[in-house]
């Protein structure tokens, strides 16, 4: 058996998997059915000063058929009574002592406020709070949410007016839409903060009506920028994660969110830095009941890689994150196509020929009037474009070519090695010995 | 006649209703998605017609309707009866790449009807024929290969009119296509388009009876022949007078008015032959009532012609086959009551031919039924055609040169099944368009390639 529970910057929960300070923790009554159905955590949606919402409030990305592959929302933060919530909070916190309750806030940017809410929020039994420095609509407009988590400087201030009266854990969540996201988990880390969560929504518009020409989500004939979110910010989200994990000055327990919805997902944020994951639309696509299949297949990966605890895997890709300047640029692999599964689509063939390096042929099939791809390996790259629009799981392979000669170099080291400044035919040169030729 | 009992119209209904069901426009979103988008797409090959499938199925995928419309149009003028006649499981979606990865192929005969149910819906402008080019066409018959040759022919310039003998035009899309995969409704829709599009159709007009060969080719610069097979072939089986015997085709066709409580049915039919026209007959007679059918076929299961899927939806319904088993005479008192048979047994013929069916000494039976359809095939028949010059006919067929369409009297031009002995419909439907493409080349050679 293993053993899934986590520690996140002081908050202990059964297992890693947390819901995300969102519509699905935004009352008792979910957040114990949640927990009822296996989550071990949750961020109770961000309690603050008074809102108002407006419908309608989200948007929906589709792409070929599948449904909400991203979510964008004008939510606000609860519009629930502050004090509502905080009993809520303290009867769930009763009825679940072993689950991970976490709190979000988003005050006025007053030292009095946030201390005065702080420390109601503690009365609670709560295990930590979530500073929400996130929100990029609404609730910026009004000097909250992302309008501090994109200033270093009111980053830190906040935090510290807050980690100063905590008696609890105190995580940092961080938004997005910055060039850098370092300057912001710095200045948590420079405040005390416990650990670090991210990510928030990312800036967007989902899309324009093409009938009424409207943008979505439509707003009595208005519409603005809102939080994405889903499995196509993954990406984002695992490299912001990478950044911070990696970050020797930052170095803090993360909990990872953007996109999670399933186990694999987690496993990935986790091996990135994460000990704990956030989920949201996910959760408000399918259910709280995803939650059984996260833990059973991460917990089956885990059996099969050998690890018993969640610390022995986060943060173990970590180490793997490097820059382009560190890499060998005398790997050299082609692809090759296995022909007994091949069923001639040729998709790889025109995306090689129209999108990639014109390495693929086609060639004529014995009693067929079927074309069969063939890669001219002497011309191909080694993109990888080919295996990724072959819809056969296997059929085209990346192998890598034993190198006519020992030796590996990155670019920096190249830089030094030829004379500067690097000539086409000194490159060229060097490359030849190494059988690397771009046609 | 022993008339099997009628059925109330709720069980015709039942009976008969298309059995493929359209897709709403989410599913066939979705499925449309599903579609890889091959760049060489085995489908567009396996079609007679080479429409470009993987294209007007994204389109369906992108919502551009009218793009995906004109995509079928533009290859074939009868999409919608192919979407719902066509032998898809050996043509498009036989050929499509997902089988190779054992996967259920794209349902492109469901897309093809979604984009086609859409498009005669919403009657979207999306063709203007050429200027009158001066020149005209008279196509005998509105089969798919008339409507074709007239539609494609009016795209091209020409004066097209069409001469139907039957007062409903559309020939076999309207009366051959068993009810349960296509109404009429559908044929007499694609007729009307081709209409809509500058054709002119006489119907009511029985070439060489209404109308001789030489009105019609003083009338008309060149002529399209597309009259099918009308005719079915008759085996020679004494009691073939006797009442409650049938020709196939003409028995589908008084289906095929779907008046089906005036259409008498014995309790126990006998279908002699196995080509997909007698599995027709056979479903149609049990949905009609009939208690039992048989197909009676001197050959082995191997050797039917008709497709396993069709076998198939006979089997579903109960039919019983009689394999290696040949019919000798039909018995009765002046209706049938019986249908005498004698097993076969298949012995090896001369060198390189099929091995033949012998009749088993001593093997006759009587089986009794109450009707009897005869499913052997179908010939081009004896009739005006045999008034028109160096027309060369040979075992039923018109022989045409098979780039252009154009028979041996330059005159006249042939498609569908007069030229190919009997295949699907979509067959057909190239064939008119080839030909009148043909026909352009041939009265405009400078403006051809």
């Amino acid at each position: 058996m293993v053993d899934l529970s986590i520690n996140c910057g002081g908050i202990k929960s059964p297992n890693p998997f947390w819901l995300a300070s969102a519509p699905p923790s935004n009352s008792a009554y979910q957040v114990c059915k949640a927990f009822e159905d296996g989550w071990g955590g949750a961020v109770w949606k961000t309690i603050g000063a008074p809102v108002m919402n407006v419908c309608n409030r989200y948007g929906g990305m589709d792409y070929a058929g599948t449904k909400i592959v991203g979510l964008n929302n004008v939510e606000l933060i609860s519009d629930r009574d502050f004090d509502l919530n905080l009993k809520e909070i303290a009867e769930t916190k009763k009825r679940f002592p072993n689950h991970a309750v976490i709190v979000s806030l988003m005050m006025e940017s007053q030292k009095e406020i946030w201390e005065d809410a702080v420390k109601r929020t503690i009365d609670t039994g709560c295990d930590g709070i979530e500073l929400n420095y996130g929100c990029p609509h609404g609730m910026s407009e009004r000097g909250m949410g992302s309008a501090v988590g994109q200033v270093p400087e009111y980053c830190e201030m906040i935090t510290e007016w807050v980690t100063n009266v905590s008696t609890i854990p105190v995580l940092v969540k961080l938004t997005p839409n910055v060039t850098d996201i370092l300057p912001p988990a710095r200045a948590a880390k420079r405040a005390n903060a416990h650990g670090i969560s991210l990510i928030n929504t990312i800036n967007s518009i989902i899309g324009v009506d093409l009938d009424s020409l409207a943008i979505r989500p439509d707003v009595a004939g208005k519409g603005s920028h809102g939080g994405y979110a889903g499995p196509a910010v993954k990406p984002i989200a695992l490299h912001m994660t990478s950044q911070v994990a990696a970050d020797p000055q930052v170095n803090l327990p993360i909990s990872g969110m953007g996109g999670v919805s399933n186990w694999r997902d987690a496993v990935e944020f986790m091996l990135l830095g994460a000990s704990s994951v956030q989920v949201c639309t996910a959760v408000m696509h399918y259910g709280f009941r995803i939650v059984e299949d996260m833990k059973e297949g991460m917990a089956t990966w885990m059996q099969e890689k050998g690890f018993k605890t969640c610390d022995e895997f986060i943060g173990k890709s970590v180490p793997r994150i490097a820059q382009f300047g560190d890499f060998d640029l005398l790997k050299k692999t082609v692809a090759k196509i296995d022909e007994d599964t091949c069923i001639n689509c040729n998709l790889c063939y025109i995306a090689c020929e129209d999108g990639a390096h014109q390495c693929i042929d086609r060639v004529e099939i014995k009693e067929s009037t079927k074309l069969q791809p063939r890669v001219r390996e002497e011309d191909c790259v080694g993109c990888d474009l080919c295996s990724l629009v072959c819809p056969v799981e296997g059929c085209i392979s990346m192998v890598e070519v034993p190198r006519i000669k020992e030796g590996s170099i990155t670019w920096p080291e190249l830089v030094a090695k030829l004379p500067q400044p690097m000539t086409w035919e000194d490159l060229r040169a060097y490359q030849k010995q190494y059988g690397i030729e771009i046609h | 006649m022993n008339v099997a009992p009628k059925l109330s119209e709720k069980e015709y209904k039942k009976n008969f209703t298309e059995h493929v069901t359209p897709f709403n426009r989410d599913a066939a979103v979705a499925e449309a998605n599903r579609c890889l988008y091959c760049y060489d797409s085995p489908c567009m090959d396996a079609c007679p017609t080479h429409i470009d499938i993987s294209e007007f199925i994204r389109k369906i995928a992108t919502g551009n309707m009218k793009g995906s419309a004109k995509t079928i149009l533009s290859a074939n003028w009868v999409p919608l009866t192919c979407a719902k006649a066509c032998p898809v499981e050996v043509l498009c979606e036989g050929a499509c790449v997902f089988n190779d990865k054992q996967e259920k192929p794209i349902e492109i005969g469901r897309l093809q009807r979604h984009t086609m149910d859409w498009f005669y819906q919403e009657k979207p402008s999306l063709f203007t024929p050429a200027s009158p080019n001066g020149k005209s066409i008279g196509v005998i018959g509105s089969g798919p290969a008339g409507l074709a040759c007239a539609a494609e022919g009016v795209m091209l310039g020409f004066d097209v009119t069409i001469y139907e003998s039957n007062d409903t035009p559309g020939g076999l899309d309207t009366w051959g296509i068993a009810p349960y995969k296509m109404s009429q409704a559908d044929s007499l829709t694609e007729v009307e388009y081709i209409k809509s599009l500058g054709v002119k159709i006489q119907t009511g007009v029985t070439i060489g009876k209404d109308k001789t060969i030489a009105q019609l080719e003083e009338a008309h610069d060149t002529i399209f022949i597309g009259v099918g097979l009308p005719q079915g072939k008759n085996i020679s089986l004494p009691g073939s007078d006797l009442k409650g015997v049938e020709n196939a085709v003409d028995y589908i066709a008084k289906v095929k008015a779907e008046k089906y409580s005036q259409v008498d049915v014995g309790r126990k039919v006998a279908i002699i032959g196995c080509g997909n026209t007698a599995i027709d007959a056979a479903t149609e007679s049990v949905r009609l009532g009939a208690e039992e059918v048989y197909i009676i076929y001197r050959r082995g299961k191997e050797e039917m012609t008709a497709y396993w899927f069709e076998y198939e939806l006979a089997q579903k319904d109960n039919v019983r086959f009689f394999w290696l088993t040949n019919p000798v005479r039909i018995e009765g008192e002046g209706h049938v009551q019986a249908l005498v048979c004698e097993k076969m047994e298949l012995v090896a013929g001369s060198a390189g031919e099929r091995k033949k069916p012998q009749a088993v000494s001593g093997s006759e039976f009587s089986l009794p039924v109450d009707m009897v359809i005869k499913s052997v095939g179908q010939d081009l028949g004896d009739h005006f055609l045999s008034g028109v010059e160096k027309l060369e006919i040979a075992n039923s067929r018109i022989k045409v040169n098979p780039e252009t369409f154009q028979t041996d009297n330059p005159k006249y031009f042939a498609g569908g099944d007069c030229i190919n002995g009997g295949k699907e419909v979509v067959n057909a439907a190239y064939d008119g368009k080839k030909a009148a493409q043909g026909i352009h080349a041939f009265l405009f050679p400078t403006t051809a390639e």
